[in-house]
C-alpha cells in the first residue's frame, strides 16, 4: 500500500492544517495543526473527548466527518478530497478502538485483506507479531466468537499486515487482556523500523513513551508539541486535574452517523 | 450428451462434486425431473423413488440404531427452460441413527420452471438428522422454489437444517418449514439466500418447542438488492418447562430493494424462554469504512462482507 515517491527523512510525511469538524452543529475540531514527521513514531495524546478519535476519523476521510475548513496533507499532496478508499491506497489506514466484527470472514482473509500481494507466511508472521498462534486463528472466524481483547489484536495484525505508509493506532492497548504494553511497544516499533509512520493516540502517557514525539490535544486543539516527556509533564499537571473537557467523543457518536 | 452427464454437469454448477454421485460406497440419489437417474443405497439406508407425471415421490428411512459415517449426497435439477418438478419427500430417521445429506438442487437454464419440495422428516428418538440444501438457479430467475416441510423431532433427536442460496439469481423462493420439538430435542434452522433483480425471497419458519428442555434456533441471513423483496417470518413457541428458543434474522438491504422482518415469539410455559433479534438495514458503517481503509473499493467491501454473512 505504500507509494513509489516517497518524502525524504526529516520530512513531513502529515501535515495537518487548520482543521475544523463539526457534529451536530457543534464543533468538535476547532483548528488542529499537527505535523507527523515521516517514520516517526508521534502520539497524540489527550483525555477522553479531547477529539482524538474525531481526529483520526477525519484523516482517514470516515463518513460524517467531513472538514468545514482545513487542509490535510499526505507527502505533500493534498488528499483532503479523496474518499477513504484513495486514503487507504494511499496507504493511510486506521486501527480502530474498537474494531468491527464480520460474520463469516476469517482472520486469514481479514488480515490479508489490506496486503498488496496476499500471502499466508506474512498473514501468519502477523498473527505472531500480536501474540496469536496462527495454527490456533488463521481459520476463526472475525465475529462475535472472538473476545474484545482477540479482536483487537487482529485489527493490529491487520494494520501491521499491510504495511501501510500511515498507521493510525487509536488506543491500541485498550481492551487488550494479554498483550502487554510492552508487546505493543515491541510492535509499534517493529512498524517503525518496516517504514510505517505510526500516528498513536492514546490518553494513557506511559504509552507516549515510545513516541519520538507528542502533541497534547484539548478542547478539539492541539495544544503543544514536543518531547513526549515535557507533553506527558504538561498532561499530568494540566489535564488530568481539568474536568472541562465535554464527552462528545465516543464510539456511539461515530455509530449514529 | 446424456441426461446423467446434464445433471451432473449443473451439479457441479451448484457446487456438488460429481465423483460423490458415481461411488458405490456412497449413499446417493439423482433426480432430473421426474426421471430417477441415479440412487444408491448403503447399509443402514434405505430410499425408494417412484417417479409421479410432474416429479417423484421419495420415501428414505434410516434404520434404527444406523450411524452412517459418510453424508449422503442428493441431487435435484431440471435442465430445460420449462417443467414443474414436484418433489415428494418422506423421511424417517430411526431411533438413536445418525445421519447427514448434502443436497443440492440445480435449475441452471429456467425460465419458467417450478421446484416444489413438500413432504414430511420424522427424527426418531436420540436420532440426530444434518440435511444441508444448496441451490444453484442459474441467472435467469425464471425460478419458483417452494419447499414445505414438516418436521417432528422426538425425545433427544437433533435436527440440523440448512437452505442456501447465494450464487446467482434467487427467482422466487418461498420456504416455509414447521418443527415440532419433542423432551430434550433441538432443531437448528438456517436460510441463506441472495436476490438481486426482481427476485422474491420468503422465509417461514415456525419452531413449536413442545418438551421439557426442548431447544430451537432459527437463523436467517438475506441479502437483496436491485428491487428485489425478501421477507422472514419466524415463529418459535415456548410452550414446555426449560424450553429455550432462539430467532437470529439479518437482512441487508441495498438499492430499491426492500426487506421485511417478523419475528413472532410466543411462550404458554412461564418456565420457557424465547428471545429473538433482528437486524435490517444496509451493511454497517464501520464494517464498510473499516475495509475501504485498507483500500478496498465500496462495492467489494459490501461483497466482502455480504458474502461472509451468506457463507
Amino acid at each position: 500500500m505504500r507509494q513509489q515517491t516517497r518524502p525524504g527523512p526529516d520530512q513531513a510525511l502529515l501535515q495537518v492544517t487548520d482543521l475544523h469538524v463539526t457534529r451536530d452543529g457543534r464543533p468538535i475540531l476547532r483548528g488542529v495543526n499537527l505535523t507527523v514527521m515521516e517514520g516517526s513514531i508521534h502520539a497524540v495524546l489527550g483525555l477522553n473527548g479531547s477529539g482524538k478519535s474525531t481526529l483520526a476519523y477525519a484523516l482517514i476521510g470516515s463518513a460524517g466527518y467531513a472538514l468545514q475548513r482545513g487542509e490535510i496533507r499526505l507527502a505533500g499532496e493534498e488528499i483532503t478530497p479523496l474518499s477513504i478508499t484513495e486514503r487507504g491506497r494511499l496507504g493511510l489506514t486506521l486501527a480502530w478502538q474498537e474494531p468491527a466484527r464480520f460474520e463469516g470472514l476469517t482472520v486469514e482473509r481479514y488480515v490479508s485483506l489490506g496486503m498488496r500481494e496476499p500471502d499466508l507466511q506474512h498473514v501468519r508472521q502477523a498473527l505472531i507479531a500480536v501474540a496469536l498462534d496462527p495454527d490456533d486463528y488463521l481459520h476463526r472466524y472475525v465475529d462475535e466468537s472472538l473476545s474484545g481483547g482477540e479482536r483487537k489484536r487482529v485489527e493490529l495484525a491487520a494494520v501491521y499486515a499491510m504495511r501501510p505508509r500511515l498507521a493510525i493506532l487509536d488506543e491500541p492497548d485498550s481492551g487488550i487482556d494479554i498483550l502487554t504494553l510492552e508487546d505493543i511497544s515491541k510492535l509499534i516499533r517493529r512498524m517503525q523500523r518496516e517504514g510505517t509512520t505510526v500516528l498513536l493516540i492514546s490518553h494513557r502517557d506511559e504509552v507516549v513513551a515510545i513516541a519520538d514525539a507528542a502533541s497534547l490535544m484539548c478542547e478539539g486543539q492541539i495544544q503543544t508539541t514536543g518531547d513526549p516527556r515535557h507533553v506527558c509533564d504538561r498532561y499530568a499537571r494540566c489535564c488530568r486535574p481539568c474536568d472541562r473537557a465535554q464527552k462528545v467523543e465516543t464510539e456511539l457518536d461515530y455509530e449514529r452517523l | 450428451m446424456s441426461d446423467f452427464e446434464a445433471i451432473l454437469k449443473a451439479y457441479a454448477a451448484a457446487g456438488g462434486n460429481p465423483e460423490f454421485l458415481k461411488s458405490p460406497k456412497v449413499g446417493s440419489l439423482v433426480i432430473s425431473g421426474n426421471q430417477v437417474l441415479g440412487l444408491n443405497a448403503i447399509p443402514g439406508l434405505d430410499v425408494q423413488a417412484d417417479p409421479v407425471p410432474d416429479g417423484v415421490r421419495v420415501a428414505v428411512r434410516v434404520a434404527p440404531a444406523a450411524r452412517i459415517e459418510t453424508p449422503v449426497h442428493l441431487c435435484f435439477g431440471v435442465i430445460p427452460e420449462e417443467g414443474v418438478q414436484r418433489i415428494l419427500v418422506d423421511y424417517e430417521v430411526g431411533a438413536g441413527a445418525s445421519i447427514e445429506f448434502l443436497a443440492h438442487c440445480t435449475f441452471p437454464n429456467a425460465l419458467r420452471v417450478q421446484h416444489v419440495m413438500q413432504g414430511t422428516v420424522h427424527v426418531g428418538p436420540a436420532a440426530t438428522m444434518r440435511y444441508s440444501e444448496v441451490h444453484y438457479h442459474g441467472e435467469t430467475g425464471g425460478i419458483e422454489v417452494l419447499p414445505r416441510l414438516q418436521i417432528r423431532v422426538d425425545e433427544g433427536g437433533r435436527y440440523f437444517s440448512s437452505f442456501s442460496q447465494t450464487k446467482g439469481r434467487a427467482g422466487r423462493i418461498d420456504l416455509d418449514y414447521t418443527v415440532d420439538v419433542d423432551r430434550e430435542a433441538l432443531a437448528e434452522l438456517t436460510a441463506k439466500a441472495l436476490g438481486y433483480a426482481d427476485d422474491q425471497i420468503t422465509v417461514r419458519e415456525t419452531i413449536r418447542l413442545n418438551g421439557e428442555g426442548a431447544r430451537g434456533l432459527a437463523r436467517s441471513r438475506i441479502a437483496v438488492r436491485d428491487r428485489a423483496r425478501s421477507e422472514v417470518l419466524a415463529t418459535t413457541e415456548g410452550n414446555a418447562p426449560f424450553a429455550r428458543g432462539h430467532v437470529d434474522c439479518v437482512e441487508i438491504v441495498r438499492g430499491q430493494a426492500v426487506a421485511n422482518a417478523v419475528p413472532v415469539v410466543r411462550v404458554t410455559d412461564d418456565r420457557a424462554q424465547v428471545t429473538h433479534e433482528a437486524a435490517i438495514g444496509t451493511v454497517g458503517k464501520k464494517e464498510l469504512e473499516t475495509l475501504m481503509s485498507r483500500g478496498l473499493a465500496e462495492d467489494e467491501a459490501v461483497d466482502i462482507i455480504v458474502r461472509g454473512m451468506l457463507g
